[in-house]
């Protein structure tokens, strides 16, 4: 379909503003070039866009078992909340009396949060869960370095971990240990202990892990790092399996970022935006970023925390991704959250026991809100990878799970149904599943033809990357 | 209690009958028994009409100015009525990360057609797919200028102290020297700039305008900053974009800014929008998504996510931004703004924003004690001296249903934009003779 | 895969064609370009830069993985090939031809691999 600036037509336009009513001027130094913006009608505006949503999969078209980002339906209440005037129309720079209403939202999201996580406090100025990974590792760089410790500069990081988290530790000018799995996909503790030292900072975990497996050793590991004088951060991706049943407070660790646009619904918005907040135990309180809400006897301000590590961004974050997840805390309630995670659970093992009948499951057993097949068999007897199949699942109207994730799986597809899928959904999608599987031992070709009834076919990614096109040629 | 939950009792029953246990708890076996708890300290769930009204109450507990003369950061601005309507659909709103191409042709290409407008905007030659706001833009993209042997970075304080703020936070974070450029005349001191320039430095940042409104000599930055081999990174206003000289015209290396003006609410901070571009020769050290054009194998037109070897799931440690989710949703917005305005209606808005600004400062000034602090040609934004408590100011305004100036070391911060009625603007000024009184 | 004899190997699957004593070229084997597959880019370093042994000098993207290039030993780079910042795809097409870099006053190279001993290598790995 064609592009914007080759529908624009010298001459048209929407009518947007009334003639100015003041005397008009303009700067002294002007721009000198072109502003080739589309000129474009409001319907072929409508028209355009219309056509490209068509082309854009999202959790309305269909099931989105994307494996590790938790790809539940978003609540149309929550957008038409976060939409009211009352929110939407209100400066980030007024004085607090007139946005109690704001400050409350903070603080009682922080509430709830803090509860169903084990925190003491929390941040909500991260914009994304990778934003949140780094403000916390810079509370746990500042916290060692109000003790004088400062030679405490390296993160563990286990291999199976996403890539944000050794990314964040370089941001904040850490070091990072790798340290490979166990056979269960989980943490080597023998590995572990050989790893921490007086340099140690701290942790990076998921758990339940990459892999979909909730790590059972989790309160040695937390321990082990405590003992070696380092703090443990929770990476918050996979929070949807477990809440309401276990805390990661209480498992040990000491700070944490949540992925509200994942665990709490808050739409993915085609890639953005997100909200990362961080929360911490007491200790790394004082570190957190300017402008925490809190609620005093005169009413609701914002503080800032005397250690601050300052801001890592603009304001206070996604305020509005906040208000969506509040409304959906309070639907849900204290049942409903502890209801979500526990169904969450449940559609990805019912759905794990279906297609285990045709393939590989990477680890054996109860896995929690996702699990990981590995399709080397199938790419080692039919040359069909783990590619293949998923770009077959796209002619079926399902958005295929996560590829080649955990790096510690060959040919992984990373399966996370989350708990807003209906039994008939998951067992639509297994005979699909198996039909694909059927297809790949008879007829291989077929799958490494797929897609064909897309709006394009498979693409040339690498004429993509040698040549860059990156913007329309005038 | 609200649930979104479909499964019935009956087939929970049927699937963990299937998984082979019998109870919900038994899933989680791994978990160990001394960890678990039973309930959690939040209230009892709620109907939608229940969440409904608890809400609507937060939100009737701020007050909405239907009169603002504030920025310092976030603008009120016309949002054309199509904008939210296309940004609305569930299927902008729903969708992951267009990481399979295939189906996300609809979100690659309104990302391909945002980059080709922030182009277009700032005169640069490519532009990544957004970043989480204008200040974490600016940090980022002091990260980008750091090499091997310049290391040191120099920010001009006549940036928004927000934006500050966030590259001081980053560089403590990469353990990058940072130093201050102090300002003069409401603009960056270019005497300051020349003595810290030397071949230690790997960047300069500034804003265009200032934070307090001045138009800043950008040509002059950048080619004092090229002549010591240093980064010139400019922070600019979008909608000053379309009638001031472009990052692109003034010579700068990179072009950042808050692109939350351009169709976004200012919803209490944010969601905005951090915008980056650069020269082509910086173009592999952008971080975030980056969208590109290429073909299927049925040789037709396709968009797709490229040049990834840049990002932290492939370079994971020595990726040098960790970004991952963006603000994908607010790009779109922006894209759909930018097309209903066309470039004539941009201008537009920026001339409104240019000429009512001057009118008001012409008649706040000529209010006794409100006098302009810097000389210079400024944006939409201006600081004046205040003849009284600033506080006891922005009380009386506030009864009269105005978001006055943000108050700020050494006076008042003012911001007009189209927004601003004439009728709004001689409201003001009879109610600043008023309070003077 | 092909290994010419002529050449010295590395175990991080590196090439060294001796131009003299003290200067070599480096590239990436036939057996790296392989499974790394279609090349989208290269990072090289600048001429005059220092290059350590074992330490990595540029890297090589392929468009979902990138991957170090490793300095076979210590010296100083006197040559890059440009050739290569535009058309990364001759690694492919040509993995002995295209050289990366030129490292000249070179030391440590006497722990290079034959091309036999470098088959072996490959042959662990598959």
């Amino acid at each position: 379909m064609k592009l914007l600036f080759e529908k624009s037509v010298e001459g048209r336009g929407c009518s947007i503003l009334p003639p100015l009513d003041v005397p008009a001027c303009e700067p002294k130094e002007k721009r000198q070039a072109p502003l080739r913006l589309p000129q474009i009608a409001e319907v072929d505006i409508s028209r355009h866009y219309t056509e490209l949503a068509k082309r854009t999969h999202g959790v309305n078209d269909g099931f989105y078992p994307l494996g590790s980002c938790t790809m539940k339906y978003n609540p149309k209440i929550n957008d038409e909340m976060a939409a009211l005037p009352g929110f939407a129309k209100v400066h980030p720079l007024q004085p607090a009396h007139t946005v109690q209403g704001c400050l409350k939202v903070l603080t009682l999201a922080e509430k709830y949060l803090c509860e169903i996580t084990g925190m003491d406090a929390m941040t909500f100025q991260p914009a994304a869960g990778a934003h949140g990974e780094f403000t916390g590792l810079l509370l746990i760089k500042a916290y060692h370095k109000s003790r004088g410790d400062t030679r405490r500069t390296k993160i563990i990081v286990p291999d199976a971990a996403h890539g944000t988290n050794p990314a964040s530790a370089t941001m904040a000018g850490m070091q990072i240990v790798n340290i490979p799995s166990n056979e269960e996909g989980c943490v080597d503790i023998e590995k572990l202990k050989a790893a921490v030292g007086e340099d140690t900072a701290g942790l990076m975990l998921t758990n339940p892990n990459t892999v979909g497996i909730f790590d059972k050793n989790i309160l040695q590991i937390t321990k082990i790092i405590h003992d070696a004088g380092g703090l443990n951060y929770y990476d918050g991706a996979n929070l949807n399996a477990v809440m309401g049943v276990v805390r990661p407070g209480d498992m040990g660790f000491d700070v944490i970022h949540l992925n509200l646009h994942k665990t709490f619904s808050t739409p993915h918005g085609g890639g953005g935006p997100g909200s990362g907040p961080v929360g911490c135990k007491e200790l790394l309180k004082p570190f957190l970023p300017l402008y925490h809400a809190v609620q005093t006897d005169d009413g609701y301000r914002f503080d800032s925390p005397k250690q601050s590590i300052g801001s890592v961004k603009a304001f206070y974050g996604n305020f509005a991704v906040v208000v969506k997840a509040l409304t959906y805390i309070l639907t849900l309630g204290a049942e409903g959250i502890r209801e979500a995670s526990q169904n969450a659970v449940l559609n990805a093992n019912y759905l794990k026991s279906r297609l285990s009948q045709w393939y590989d499951i990477a680890y054996d057993g109860i896995c929690m809100h996702e699990f990981v097949m590995t399709l080397e068999n199938l790419k080692k007897e039919h040359g069909v990878t783990a590619m293949d199949v998923a770009k077959m699942l796209l002619d079926n109207g399902i958005h295929p799970p996560t590829m080649y994730f955990p790096l510690i799986v060959h040919e992984a597809l990373m399966v996370e149904p989350t708990e807003t899928e209906s039994k008939d959904t998951l067992d639509q999608a297994a005979e699909v599943f198996h039909a694909i599987y059927q297809k790949a031992c008879e007829d291989p070709e077929a799958l490494h033809q797929a897609p064909t009834t897309t709006p394009v076919r498979r693409l040339d990614e690498v004429g993509a990357a040698r040549n860059p096109v990156l913007k329309y040629p005038f | 209690m609200g649930s979104y939950v479909p499964s019935t009792q009956a087939e929970r029953q049927e699937m963990l009958h299937a998984v082979g246990v019998n109870t919900l708890d038994e899933l989680y076996g791994a978990v160990p028994k001394e960890m678990m708890i039973d309930s959690l300290g939040i209230p009892q769930g709620k109907s939608e009409l229940e969440v409904s009204s608890i809400m609507q109450e937060m939100a009737g507990e701020n007050r909405v100015f239907s009169s603002i003369f504030r920025g310092a950061g976030a603008y009120h601005h016309y949002i054309p009525s199509i904008v939210k309507s296309v940004t609305g659909k569930e299927e902008f709103i729903t969708a992951y990360t267009p990481y399979q191409a295939e189906i996300s042709q609809g979100i690659l290409q309104s990302i391909f057609e945002y980059q080709t407008m922030i182009c277009e905007l700032t005169g640069m030659d490519v532009s990544n797919a957004s970043v989480y706001d204008g200040a974490s833009a600016a940090a980022e993209a002091v990260a980008m200028c750091k090499d091997r042997k310049r290391q040191k970075a120099l920010v001009s304080q006549s940036a928004n102290p927000m934006v500050i703020q966030t590259i001081q936070t980053y560089c403590e974070g990469a353990d990058t020297e940072l130093v201050l450029i102090p300002a003069k005349d409401g603009k960056t001191d270019l005497d300051a700039l020349t003595a810290q320039l030397d071949d230690t430095v790997s960047c300069v940042y500034f804003a265009q305008p200032s934070f307090f409104g001045v138009i800043e000599d950008a040509q002059a930055i950048c080619q004092l900053v090229h002549a010591h081999g240093a980064k010139a990174i400019m922070g600019v206003n979008p909608i000053a974009c379309a009638i001031l000289p472009t990052p692109g015209e003034c010579g700068a290396d990179i072009a950042v800014g808050e692109g939350q003006p351009l169709g976004m609410p200012l919803s209490f901070g944010g969601p905005y929008l951090g915008f980056m571009a650069a020269t082509s020769a910086m173009m592999r050290k952008l971080p975030g998504r980056i969208v590109g054009q290429t073909t299927d194998i049925e040789g037709k037109r396709a968009f797709v996510l490229t040049l990834q070897a840049r990002e932290q799931h492939i370079r994971r440690e020595k990726a040098s931004s960790n970004i991952c989710s963006n603000q994908a949703h607010c790009a779109l917005t922006a894209s759909v703004y930018m097309a209903a305005m066309g470039g004539e209606g941009l201008k537009q808005v920026a001339g409104q924003c240019y000429s009512k600004a001057h009118y008001a400062c012409e008649k706040i000034t000529a209010v006794s004690g409100f006098g302009r602090v810097y000389e210079g040609d400024f944006f939409h934004e201006f600081v004046t001296t205040c003849p009284t408590d600033p506080q006891e100011l922005m009380e009386c305004l506030e009864q009269r249903g105005i978001l006055g100036p943000l108050p700020i070391e050494g006076g008042l911060l003012w911001c007009v934009t189209e927004m601003n009625s004439k009728a709004q603007i001689d409201a003001l000024a009879a109610c600043l003779e008023e309070v003077g009184k | 895969m092909n290994h010419p004899q002529e050449l010295k190997y590395t175990r991080s699957h590196e090439w060294v064609k001796m131009v003299d004593d003290t200067t070599a070229l480096v590239g990436l084997t036939d057996y790296a370009q392989h499974s790394l597959g279609d090349l989208v880019f290269v990072n090289l370093p600048m001429v005059g830069d220092p290059v350590t042994k074992e330490e990595a000098f540029g890297d090589v993207e392929s468009v979902k993985a990138v991957s170090d290039v490793f300095s076979p030993f210590d010296g100083e780079v006197s040559k890059v090939n440009e050739e290569l910042l535009d058309e990364p795809g001759k690694i492919n097409a040509d993995p002995y031809g295209a050289w990366l870099i030129e490292v000249s006053n070179i030391s440590g190279q006497e722990e290079l691999l034959s091309a036999e001993d470098y088959e072996k290598v490959c042959q662990e790995e598959e």
